[in-house]
């Protein structure tokens, strides 16, 4: 009994993790089936977008504009050792369009929106919003889910893009204010060495977590326990899953993107 | 008519539903009492669909529930939730006319709004209840938010979850009144659960008791005084002592 107990406990954890995969796969299958059937909720999907885009601009732009800074004096206190301190303008350029822009965006969007949803759809759950939306003859994953998915999947892309110019601004307002690189030449290093590919593989990738993020906060909050403490559980779990996923999913896109 | 015909729900072990059976002609007024967790909303939520019985039917003037057409069956219904269920984003014209503003039933937003306001002015509501946000109004207030959303596309059959339940005795009994005349007004079908025994007296036309997962007593209101039902007695008597144990 003693000997077998570790066996069961992982045996337990792995079957209970596999069946959580398998969970989240049909509720992906399932809102990507419910958006393609009538009605659409443009009045919800406005308003995500609104919440999801516009009011995340902020704090995506603060993170950007702050790593592009850090980023230009790391690297050009690293490419001092072997007088490479040139290279400031493409590097960020490079870092913050390939990786940190959407991964560090889509870890803020994920702090701030998956668990702004899961708490949100949690309360209509042990409220009995969602039952109610039921008796209304309203689809709670059409009505809830698929705007906040879709919103999410297309904002978040965009809000990629935006963070990108504001890093690669932080970069060039510490080039040429505390490493006195010459501003022309700053922005046209920049220019010269960014490819189309480096800003849309960011943007797409910015699309994959978007989704990720509005997933998981709609996942867990359909399926948050009782009370303030069910509605807390999920909202913890939705910003801790979509995070993970997120660095997760980044490693697997930057391995089909860049060595395939 | 709705038929339950030997409904049964399980929880994990704990076994909820088991074998209910009971029926409400059309145009009539069934109130279900029961101890709390007996499984009163439980037999609503699975007459609605919410969560499927594991045995038995449901039928509803004769179609089986389980195979009806969801949107079709589901707009028979209102449902009037224990705390009003009412959608906080959205003021409380848009709550009331949810159903009017899409789907099926759906209507100019001015002629909504319109039937909005008439359905508030019905459950004793001003108009310019109508743009404020649920969030801005009273427990009773709510309640009759509830109320006016659950009738607002005059369903065949209401549902009534706990519709007392947190109100001071004076607002109950004007939903009681409310419910009761409403029901009468619209002809409908009406089920209620309820622990509250003046909800009981002003709203049923018969009485279903649940206990220990079946129907316990059932039978027309005028017959709960006398039924020589101990269980039923000691319920509606709120006596501690008696066959249903009282945890202390």
């Amino acid at each position: 009994m003693i000997l077998t107990a570790p066996l069961e406990f992982i045996g337990r954890n792995t079957l209970s993790f596999l069946a959580a995969i398998g969970r989240v796969t049909l509720f992906a299958i399932e809102t990507l089936r419910q958006l393609f059937l009538p009605p659409f909720y443009l009045r919800e999907f406005a308003l995500s977008l609104l919440q999801i885009g516009w009011l995340s601009l902020p704090v995506v732009g603060l993170t950007a504009f702050f790593t592009g800074g850090a980023l230009a004096l790391q690297i050009y206190s690293g490419g001092a050792r072997f007088n490479a301190e040139a290279v400031v303008p493409s590097i960020v350029a490079i870092g913050m369009t390939r990786e940190l822009g959407p991964v560090l965006g889509g870890l803020m969007v994920a702090a701030r929106v998956a668990s702004s949803i899961a708490a949100e759809i949690g309360t209509m759950k042990v409220t009995e919003q969602i039952d109610a939306l039921v008796t209304l003859s309203t689809n709670p994953m059409r009505y809830l889910t698929v705007p906040r998915v879709l919103a999410a999947t297309l904002a978040v892309p965009v809000l990629v893009a935006v963070g990108d110019a504001i890093g690669i601004m932080g970069g060039y307002f510490v080039g040429i204010n505390r490493l006195d690189f010459n501003a022309a030449a700053y922005l046209k290093n920049t220019v010269d060495f960014l490819e189309f590919w480096d800003i849309a593989s960011g943007m797409v990738k910015g699309a994959v977590f978007g989704f990720i993020v509005a997933l998981m906060g709609c996942y867990y909050g359909m399926r948050s326990g009782r009370g303030a403490q069910g509605v807390g559980r999920a909202t913890k779990s939705a910003v801790v899953a979509s995070s993970v996923l997120i660095l997760a999913s980044n490693y697997v896109l930057t391995e089909v993107f860049f060595t395939a | 008519m709705i038929c339950l015909e030997n409904i049964h729900k399980s929880f994990g072990n704990n076994a909820v539903l088991q074998g209910i059976n009971v029926t409400v002609e059309a145009g009539n007024s069934l109130v279900i009492i029961g101890g709390s967790g007996t499984g009163k909303s439980v037999m609503l939520k699975c007459i609605l669909g919410l969560i499927p019985p594991d045995q038995g039917r449901i039928l509803v003037d004769g179609q089986d529930a389980e195979h009806a057409e969801r949107d079709a069956f589901l707009a028979r219904f209102g449902m009037l939730f224990q705390g009003g269920a009412l959608f906080d984003s959205l003021p409380v014209w848009q709550n009331v006319a949810f159903r009017l503003l899409r789907g099926a039933l759906k209507r100019s937003p001015a002629e909504a709004r319109e039937i909005a306001v008439e359905k508030l002015r019905r459950v004793g509501l001003s108009a310019d209840v109508a743009n404020k946000f649920p969030g801005e109004l009273s427990g009773g207030m709510q309640k009759r938010v509830g109320l006016a959303r659950a009738i607002a596309a005059e369903p065949e059959i209401i549902f009534f979850d706990e519709p007392t339940t947190g109100l001071d005795p004076i607002m109950a009994g004007v939903i009681n009144d409310l419910i009761r005349e409403i029901v009468v007004e619209m002809g409908a079908t009406a089920m209620t659960i309820t622990h509250d025994m003046s909800s009981v007296r002003a709203i049923a036309d018969k009485v279903a008791m649940l206990h220990n997962g079946v129907i316990q007593w059932s039978g027309p209101i005028s017959d709960i005084d006398q039924s020589g039902d101990p269980y039923l007695d000691q319920f509606i008597h709120g006596r501690a002592e008696g066959p249903i144990e009282a945890i202390r």
